[in-house]
Formats: structure tokens, C-alpha cells, sequence
């Protein structure tokens, strides 16, 4: 007697995308991440400002939606050109595109000295309207630049948006690249230590447990005195320290799956350790993998800011999330939004990362049942 | 009507349903004073979930609606304090698994004592009392000694008895079993039926006893209620529904009982296939990585100690033992999945020498099938991916499509539909992932396959139907099994030779019928009487 199959074609033909899209958490936080490296890969290209361009008059200037420079802005720009090319200001007019302004001194005023328009961040070059008095008074009219800092600028006065996108780049570029490293070093050594067992199990976890004892700080030092600074040494640095956690966790996880009857039984059908841990074990341990991988990728994000700080990750005027945060943590009293704004991106992105990891997870599980 | 014909605890069209799916039907019956009912059916059938939705002992997200009445109080609708008076006080529970249902951190003396102190309210003093004498109740050795022990320390019989001890503490009303002796070996669950049986006669109370298995529970059973798919299709007295059910449903369980099989086929004639000579498995505990040997080797266990086995082609050997009597681990040893000492020939050769890798090509010859259906199949692969692995292995040559075709003629052979073949294990009913696991064995024609416990997880109608399954493998490709398993009855049923485990040793081998007719082994004897006992 047969049973009937009552199996609904629906439940089983759903892949992993459709899955995660079942699940509208795991669908924001995937469409966030996607939007996120987006930005991050193109903003700093549509970006009116390049990430390292100073703005000497736009100091610390406060995140807002309108246009600079303001009249006050102008108004104290004028004034400053104005005392350094030694000429009293008689009167301005500033109609919001240009300003008029009409200026007189003792002596003639020497053309030359309106280079000063040029230098400044607010003016474009001037041009003389009219001259008067044998030149000691001067009407000239200077187009004012606009220029929008949706977050502000920084203590060097560049903009923050754009330097947010760039830390941006190298933040998830060191946060996905060394977090792979980690994981096809720690998930290969894992399942290999874990598989063959014995004595092999035993001098491959004495060794792991000999990284470990190594201070990671010191690690990173030795590598940077062997190969100088490099972008590069902070993934090898990264990948060489946390595939570890990774190895222990996929060891475990090996020891208890080869026990399984589905491994004895591909033993039992001939295929090599090679193919079963490639087919069986790797396969069933993704669930761990995948919980791991997502407080991994934050961790890595973190000790890239940490490696940074120290002056051994990445250097001005690139920068990083965990850079700016910290410049940021300096001035927060006189300047919040420099560490508000850094900090809201990298909480979304590791929130992000986070409900991701768990709704990847639950897919697992739901098929370990 | 006397009082003790009175209903104690009485089910009212019980209901219970999670979301649309609905679980239980329907149900009415009542337990007298007294009375043993049993509940019986297959996995599935909501036997359990009934005599939970009873203890209020069902998660939050099920339904119940209708009445279940104790002495005249509905317990669905009791308030909390009241119905915890009740708990474990006059209705008690004894669950299948006796390792999860005792906390490890505690003594088991401790644990009865809580319930005491707890529900009757004792002090410590004569709490102690009175494991002292529920312990000796269950018939637990030397009870002074062990009210100290801790769950891991007890064989699994004696923890059954403690959960027991548990259950009877406060002198319940009513003690429900689900399915208590499920988890342990025949000769114990046999030793814990008669102290249930006695226990009840002793102490009066009326029983609930869930089962899957009819021929255990007609032993002592008054009334059986038999249920499927949530509804109770047929109620009756022990006698009346063993010897004229009228249900096509209890008949089907009834038949499904394994039946002997019928003339003894003889096979000194047929060429020996597979000749194990003297073969052992020690394991050793786990040292450090310095320990001397002679240390360890003073720890060995011998799992398997010199056994010797001779097979004839085409016949099947019984191998029959209770856990840890070492048989799933000779069979290992046969197919050299485990380092053992000793001699295999197999076909005339010598596996002895080889090495894994020169063993690779006769791999496809000697294939196994496991006990547990759920855990024999990877997840993560489909079935199509699970059967055709020996392919890639023994015939890497083949293009997909050609493992296609083999895949779907493996399905056919083992009567499952081909388009199964793209879905994944979690899919499928117990029975049929069976059927996927000798599928992933038969694709590679082998010659002898050992098939460890193959029906032990499963519910006895589809048991009957693997059984016939593999008996018609066996006949179309001539096939060799070593059939292991704790079941006798079984074993009976498919069995040309019988061979008796115990401790690491066959301590007695014959053809089945003398083994069954004539044991000549203690041990034996008390097998087939745990096995094939009369009904009371």
C-alpha cells in the first residue's frame, strides 16, 4: 500500500531569493546593503565635491539642505578679501548669485590684488565693473559659487557626505574581502582538522591555538615592519587572525556531522573524504557558518577602524568608517554630527548585515528539520 | 452501576488544531476507575497530542475546544493553581524518552523528593521516607545507594523506573504512559510492562496507555481505542478488537504484525559470498595525545570479539541483539567501514590487505542502509543528487542525463514516483525516505547489502511494506542482506539464519525456524519470550 504524496508544489520550489524575499526584514536589510555599496561605489563619482578638496572657508561647517555661502558667510569673506588686499569696503549688493561690491582705498587699487576673489572657496574670479577716482574707487562684481554640504564639512573643511561614501568603499571591501579570507581559510582548515581526526585534528588545533596566543596587535606590527604599509596587509592582517574563530566553530560542527549515518553512508558507497566533505559535511555546517560570518563581518569592520587608529591601516586622505568615527569621537563636543553621521552608516550597515545573517540562518534551519 | 464503573476522566469531542491544520477530531472516550485504556495508532495519528491537550501541556499556538472532564471539573477551562493541583498530583505522565524527561544537574533521589515536597508536601525528612519506598516500589536495586545517583549513571530501564517512581509519587488517580517502553531494549521493556502492569494492580488507579505497537498493548490493555489522523475509528474491548475488529483500519494494523516466513529456503548448496573470520573491534577511550598505549590499551573495549560469519549468496542473515551488543558494529567491520582485526573474504577475495582506495571499486558491491531515515539522507542534497552519489564515485563517466535516467529507474524499482526525484528529504514521510536510502544502495547493483535496524523507526504497516519491498529486491537482483535488528519478530519474518548477539559475541547461529522453535541459549529464550509472549 502506497501512501498518497501530499507534498504542495509551492513550499518546495522556492530558492534562496525567494525565501529571503518571503521574509520582509531580510528583504529591507538585503535592499539596504545593496543600496548601501551603491552608494558607496558610484556617490563619490556623482559627488560635486572629491573627497580630499579642502575648503578653507567651509571649516566645520553644520549639515543642512540650502545652499553656501549665506550672507553672513559673504559678508565675512568680503570683509576678510577685503583686509587682505589693504581697501575699505564702501558698499555691497548681494542679489543671492553675484555680489556687487564697491571698494575704496588710498591709493589706486592694483588689479592684480582681486587674485584674492580667485583663492577663496566662495567667489568665482571678479571682474571690475567700473573705476573711478584714478582707480582708488573700484565697482566689481563677483559670481558667488554654490556649493551644497548635505552633512557638513570636517575640521579640514572638506565634505563629509562624500568622505562618508569613500571610508565607505574601504570599510565593506575590508569588511566582505577579509571576512572571506577568514572563511575559506577557517571553513577548509575546520573541516579538514575535524574530518581526519586523530593526531592530524590534534597538531592542526595545537597550531590554531598558537595564532591565538599571539597578540593581534603585535601581528600587525611584524607585518608592517616585513612589508611596509599597504592597504593590502590589512586583509591578510584581518584574514590571518580571524579565521580561527571560524576553524574551531567548522571543526565542531565536523566532528559531530561525520558521525552522521548520511556520511557513513557515502563512505559506505566509496566516495573520497575530498568529495564528502565537499558534498556532505561543508553543506551542513552552513547554518554555524553563516551565524558566525555575520558577527564576523562587523568584527572585521571594527578591527580595520582599530588597525586605522593606530596609524597602521589606512592613511589621509583615504579614509574609513572606523577613522571617521573616531575624528569624530574627538570633537563631539563642539561637532556631533562629524561622529553622528559615520556612526549612523556603519550601525545600518551592521544592523543590516545582522537581520540578514539571521534570516540566511533560519533558511538553513528550516532545512535541517 | 457500581462506583468503580464510574468514568474518572472523560473526553468530550475534543479538538485540537494548529491554524488549519487540525490534529485532533472529534474525540470521545472515557476512562473508568480502574481501567487500563490504551490508545493506539501510527506516528501522526494525534495520540499524543490528546492526552497532552488533557495536562494543558500543549504550546500556546493549539486550539482546543470541546471538554475533557476529571471528576467532574473540565480541565481545558480550570484556572492555573487549580489544574497544577491536579498535574502531577492525580494525574501523572510518564513520557517515552526517560533520559530527557530527568534533569541531568540532579540526583534522582532530589527529583522525586521536589515532586513530593512540592505536590503532597512533606517535609524533607519523610520525603526521603518516601523515594526510599517508591524506589524500592519500581523495584530498583540497593535504593538507599542510588537516591544519590544522577540520571547518567542509571541504564535506561532503571531510569524509566525512576520516571515511573515519579509518575506514582503522590498516588495519582490517573497515569497516563506514552509510549514508555518505545526507547528501550525488549528484555527491559518487558521487565518494565510487568512492573506497570503490577504497579497498577497494587496501587488501583486507572491507566492511559499510548502506543503504535496492538500486539503489545493487548497484553493488558481493557479497552483500545485506535486512532487515525486525529480520529478514534474504532473503540472496543481488548478481546473484541484483537479478534474481530471491524474498522478496515484495525484489521490493516493487525495484519501488519510481521508474519514468520513461510518454507525455510536452504543455501549450503549456494557459493559462499562473504566469509568473516575471527573478526574484532576494540575501541579505545579517548586519551591525550602523549598517553602511553599500554595505558589505553588496558581501557580497550572490545565491541566485536572474534566473531566468525560465513554468508551464502542470496540468503539472508538475522542478526538479532540488544543495544550495544556490538551488531551494528560488526556489520561495519564486514564492509571494513571500521578498523578490525580478523579475516572478510568476499567473493573470494581477500579484503584484509587492501586499503581504503584499493577497496574503492568493490564498494558498489557492499552497500548498507541504515536505521534512521531522518539522519541517513543530507539535507541539503535532493533525491536525485542522494541516489546517484555511487555514480559519480563508481561511474564517473556518465553524463547527467545519463544519471538522470539511472535515477529515475532507481525510484521505479523501489516504487516511488520518478518526479521525486528534485524534491529534498524534509519532504518526505519516514516510510518514504526509506525507500530513497535502499534506492541510493540498489543503484549500484550490489551484491550484499546490510541493512542496520531498516524499520525500526518506522510504524508497523509501513514496516510491512519495506519488509516486502526488500524481500522483492532480494528475489529479482539475488541479493545477500545481513538484516540487523533488536526485533524479533522481524527478524523472524525475513530471516534465513538467525545469529544471537550479545555483548560482542554470536553466542548462538542456526537456521531461523530452530532458533525461534528451539533456543538453546538463557538468553535467547528470554528474547523470544520478550518478544512473542502470550497475551495475558
Amino acid at each position: 500500500m502506497n501512501r498518497p504524496l501530499t507534498i504542495d508544489k509551492a513550499k518546495t520550489d522556492r530558492s534562496l531569493f525567494a525565501r529571503i524575499a518571503a521574509n520582509p526584514a531580510t528583504l529591507a536589510s538585503a535592499l539596504i546593503l545593496g543600496l548601501m555599496a551603491l552608494a558607496c561605489l558610484i556617490g563619490p563619482i556623482l559627488s560635486p565635491h572629491p573627497y580630499d578638496r579642502v575648503y578653507r572657508d567651509y571649516v566645520l561647517i553644520g549639515p543642512s539642505l540650502t545652499a553656501h555661502p549665506d550672507t553672513t558667510e559673504v559678508d565675512a569673506a568680503m570683509s576678510d578679501i577685503a583686509r587682505r588686499m589693504r581697501v575699505e569696503i564702501a558698499a555691497t549688493q548681494n542679489d543671492g548669485t553675484k555680489l556687487r561690491a564697491t571698494l575704496t582705498s588710498d591709493r589706486p587699487i592694483d588689479a592684480r590684488a582681486l587674485r584674492y576673489f580667485d583663492r577663496s572657496d566662495i567667489f568665482a574670479p571678479a571682474h571690475i565693473v567700473s573705476s573711478e577716482d584714478e582707480g582708488r574707487r573700484l565697482s566689481l562684481e563677483a559670481p558667488l559659487r554654490r556649493e551644497v554640504f548635505l552633512f557638513g564639512t570636517d575640521a579640514n573643511g572638506r565634505d563629509l557626505l562624500t568622505r562618508i561614501l569613500i571610508a565607505g568603499r574601504v570599510s565593506l571591501a575590508v569588511g566582505l574581502l577579509a571576512s572571506f579570507v577568514a572563511l575559506v581559510i577557517g571553513v577548509t582548515f575546520g573541516a579538514v582538522a575535524g574530518y581526519a581526526g586523530g593526531r592530524v585534528d590534534a597538531v592542526m588545533m595545537r597550531i590554531v591555538e598558537i595564532v591565538y596566543a599571539l597578540p593581534f596587535i603585535f601581528l600587525v606590527i611584524v607585518l608592517t615592519m616585513i612589508f611596509g604599509r599597504n592597504f593590502i596587509l590589512i586583509f591578510v592582517a584581518i584574514g590571518a587572525v580571524e579565521w580561527l574563530d571560524m576553524a574551531r566553530i567548522v571543526r565542531g560542527q565536523t566532528l559531530t556531522l561525520k558521525r552522521r549515518d548520511y556520511v557513513l553512508a557515502a563512505e559506505a558507497l566509496g566516495a573520497p573524504a575530498r568529495a564528502i566533505l565537499w558534498r556532505h559535511i561543508i553543506p551542513n555546517a552552513l547554518g554555524p557558518i553563516a551565524a558566525s560570518l555575520t558577527l564576523l563581518v562587523p568584527r572585521v569592520i571594527l578591527l580595520e577602524s582599530f588597525v586605522s587608529f593606530l596609524g597602521l591601516g589606512v592613511q589621509e586622505p583615504l579614509t574609513s568608517w572606523g577613522v571617521l568615527i573616531s575624528d569624530g569621537a574627538r570633537t563631539i563636543q563642539s561637532a556631533a554630527y562629524l561622529l553622528i553621521f559615520p556612526a549612523l552608516f556603519l550601525a545600518v550597515t551592521l544592523g543590516a548585515l545582522q537581520i540578514l545573517g539571521d534570516g540566511w540562518r533560519g533558511f538553513f534551519e528550516t532545512r535541517n528539520d | 452501576m457500581d462506583k468503580s464503573a464510574q468514568a474518572i476522566l472523560n473526553f468530550r469531542d475534543l479538538n485540537v488544531s494548529y491554524g488549519q491544520n487540525i490534529v485532533v477530531r472529534n474525540v470521545n472516550f472515557a476512562l473508568r476507575r480502574g481501567e487500563t485504556a490504551a490508545i493506539v495508532g501510527e506516528s501522526g495519528s494525534g495520540k499524543t497530542q490528546t492526552i497532552l491537550a488533557a495536562l494543558r501541556l500543549l504550546p500556546p499556538q493549539a486550539k482546543t475546544t470541546g471538554s475533557i472532564k476529571f471528576e467532574g471539573a473540565n480541565l481545558l477551562d480550570l484556572p492555573l493553581p487549580a489544574l497544577n493541583r491536579i498535574r502531577g498530583k492525580r494525574i501523572a505522565i510518564i513520557f517515552q524518552e526517560p533520559m530527557s524527561a530527568l534533569d541531568p544537574l540532579y540526583p534522582v533521589g532530589a527529583q522525586i523528593g521536589a515532586v513530593l515536597r512540592l505536590q503532597a508536601g512533606l517535609s524533607r525528612r519523610a520525603a526521603r521516607e518516601r523515594v526510599l519506598e517508591l524506589l524500592d516500589l519500581v523495584h530498583i536495586p540497593e535504593p538507599k545507594r542510588r537516591i544519590h545517583a544522577y540520571p547518567h549513571e542509571l541504564s535506561g530501564g532503571q531510569r524509566q523506573r525512576v520516571s515511573i517512581a515519579m509518575a506514582i509519587a503522590c498516588d495519582p488517580n490517573v497515569l497516563i504512559a506514552d509510549e514508555p517502553t518505545t526507547a528501550l531494549d525488549v528484555t527491559v521493556a518487558a521487565r518494565i510492562l510487568d512492573l506497570i502492569a503490577e504497579l497498577k494492580q497494587r496501587l488501583g488507579m486507572a491507566m492511559i496507555f499510548i502506543s503504535h505497537d496492538l500486539s503489545l498493548v493487548r497484553r493488558f490493555a481493557d479497552r483500545i481505542h485506535v486512532m487515525r489522523q486525529g480520529e478514534i475509528v474504532e473503540s472496543g474491548s481488548a478481546r473484541r478488537i484483537t479478534t474481530a475488529p471491524t474498522h478496515a483500519y484495525t484489521r490493516m494494523l493487525l495484519e501488519a504484525e510481521p508474519h514468520p516466513r513461510g518454507e525455510a529456503r536452504s543455501f549450503a548448496q549456494a557459493p559462499v559470498i562473504l566469509d568473516a573470520k575471527e573478526i574484532s573491534v576494540k575501541f579505545r577511550p579517548r586519551g591525550g595525545f602523549f598517553a602511553p598505549s599500554f595505558l589505553m590499551k588496558r581501557d580497550e573495549i572490545k565491541a566485536v570479539d572474534r566473531v566468525t560469519l560465513r554468508l551464502h549468496e542470496g540468503e539472508t542473515l538475522g542478526l538479532v541483539g540488544e543495544s550495544g551488543s556490538g551488531k551494528s558494529t560488526l556489520a561495519r567491520a564486514l564492509l571494513k567501514l571500521v578498523p578490525a582485526s580478523g579475516m572478510v573474504t568476499f567473493e573470494g577475495r581477500d579484503l584484509t590487505p587492501l586499503s581504503q582506495r584499493a577497496l574503492r571499486p568493490l564498494r558498489r558491491s557492499l552497500q548498507l542502509v541504515f536505521q534512521d531515515p531522518f539522519g541517513s539522507l543530507s539535507p541539503r542534497m535532493n533525491v536525485g543528487q542522494i541516489i546517484t552519489e555511487g555514480l559519480l564515485v563508481h561511474e564517473p563517466a556518465l553524463t547527467r542525463a545519463e544519471r538522470d535516467k539511472r535515477a529515475v529507474q532507481a525510484l521505479e524499482e523501489v516504487r516511488l514516483h520518478p518526479d521525486l526525484r528534485h524534491r529534498f528529504p524534509h519532504e518526505f514521510s519516514g516510510g518514504q525516505r526509506q525507500r530513497i536510502a535502499i534506492a541510493r544502495a540498489m543503484i549500484l547493483k550490489p551484491r550484499l547489502v546490510v541493512l542496520d535496524e531498516p524499520t525500526s523507526a518506522l510504524d508497523r504497516s509501513v514496516q510491512a511494506e519495506i519488509l516486502n519491498l526488500l524481500d522483492q529486491l532480494q528475489a529479482a537482483h539475488g541479493l545477500t542482506y545481513v538484516f540487523i535488528s533488536h526485533d524479533l519478530a522481524v527478524i523472524r519474518a525475513v530471516a534465513d539464519e538467525i545469529a544471537v548477539m550479545k555483548d560482542g559475541r554470536i553466542i548462538e547461529q542456526g537456521p531461523a525456524r530452530e532458533i525461534i522453535e528451539h533456543p538453546r541459549e538463557t538468553y535467547t529464550q528470554k528474547l523470544i519470550t520478550a518478544a512473542f509472549q502470550a497475551p495475558l
